[in-house]
């Protein structure tokens, strides 16, 4: 993959995507509908991601023990409100130590 | 006509939760550096992901795609979906922040999660705006000083999954969706939807594949409240 164009694909799309918002009349975006399909798309996007990224390997499922536990120790922060920082370090002490053990 | 400024104490208290804001997403871009690093992408290209598309779930998105070894298309096509909540950012914003000429066009480059979120708490518009600068500036002063501290720790260390780094990202994208799984059924409805389908689909598509297809998930919604546009 050329990964030069997809830098500079993502840093114009990114960009247009914010302009759009300041220079497109409200009126042409702001049905509805369409407000509430734009709040719900990164809901579906980011619980995929996050099964993604803490099961594929490439194309297989791949239970990984220090991940999967790194993870599910990150997630309790999460559900336990913490800041971002605690989300972080427990998810990555929990799995390099487990790494080590 | 001082009774439209705002007091020195709301100002001061909100460039302090602003700066705040900036602080906590640093360790947000130290993980993103190292993922990015680490997916492939040199440190310039990690940085320049940071400066210049500056949203962190899109970035995180784009190089995990890319290190799961999907297409340039499934790349893309994921991170520019997950950026599209930034164009309902600017409509909110632009009557909000009242900026004109070519002052649109830096507070686009600064219109994001956590922009729009401290700019929209203030109790007024000057507030807001004052909210929404800092806060801006804070992040990306941050993001992209963590972004480059990581992306330049990941290339001198090594492998970053020695130090937990795959487990970080995961844990990333769920403290990103979690204020949306508590805003209501249906979030929560489409977030299961949107997770199964990519369970489902890893084995059995090209990777980038199962993340672009849980977008499908957004049926389920339809059912409660009329069918999506």
């Amino acid at each position: 993959m050329n990964l030069w164009a997809l830098v500079i694909a993502t840093i114009v799309g990114c960009y247009l995507l914010k302009l759009a918002g300041y220079l497109v009349p409200a009126r042409v975006l702001d049905h509805p509908r369409t407000r509430r399909l734009v709040e719900l798309l990164p809901v579906a996007l980011l619980a995929a991601l996050v099964v993604v990224e803490a099961l594929a390997n490439g194309r297989h499922l791949e239970f990984n023990g220090p991940r999967l536990a790194g993870f599910a120790v990150g997630a309790v922060a999460v559900w336990r409100r913490a800041p971002f920082l605690v989300v972080v370090v427990a998810a990555a002490v929990t799995a390099a130590l487990l790494r080590l053990a | 006509m001082t009774a439209t400024e705002p007091d020195d104490t709301a100002r001061r208290s909100a460039i302090r939760d602003s700066l705040g804001v900036g602080l906590a997403v640093g360790a947000y871009g130290f993980a993103f550096g190292a993922a990015s690093v680490a997916a492939g992408l040199s440190v310039l290209q990690t940085c320049l992901l940071s400066l210049l598309a500056f949203t962190g779930g899109t970035q995180f998105a784009v190089v995990g795609v890319v290190a799961g070894g999907g297409t340039l298309v499934a790349a893309l096509g994921s991170g520019l979906l997950l950026a599209s909540r930034n164009t309902l950012y600017a409509m909110r914003l632009a009557p909000l922040l009242n900026v004109r000429g070519a002052r649109r066009f830096v507070a686009a480059h600064g219109t994001i999660d956590e922009s729009t979120a401290m700019a929209i708490a203030q109790r007024t518009p000057i507030l807001s705006r004052v909210a929404f600068w800092w806060t801006f500036a804070g992040v990306f002063t941050f993001w992209n000083l963590s972004t480059l501290l990581g992306a330049a720790g990941a290339s001198a260390l090594g492998n970053p999954n020695r130090f937990g780094l795959d487990a970080v990202i995961p844990a990333a994208f769920l403290a990103l969706l979690a204020p949306r799984l508590r805003a209501g059924a249906i979030e929560r409805r489409v977030a299961v939807g949107g997770a199964l389908i990519a369970a489902i689909l890893i084995p059995i598509t090209p990777p980038g594949v199962p993340v672009l297809a849980s977008c499908a998930a957004l049926l389920l919604a339809g059912t409660v409240r009329g069918r999506p546009a």
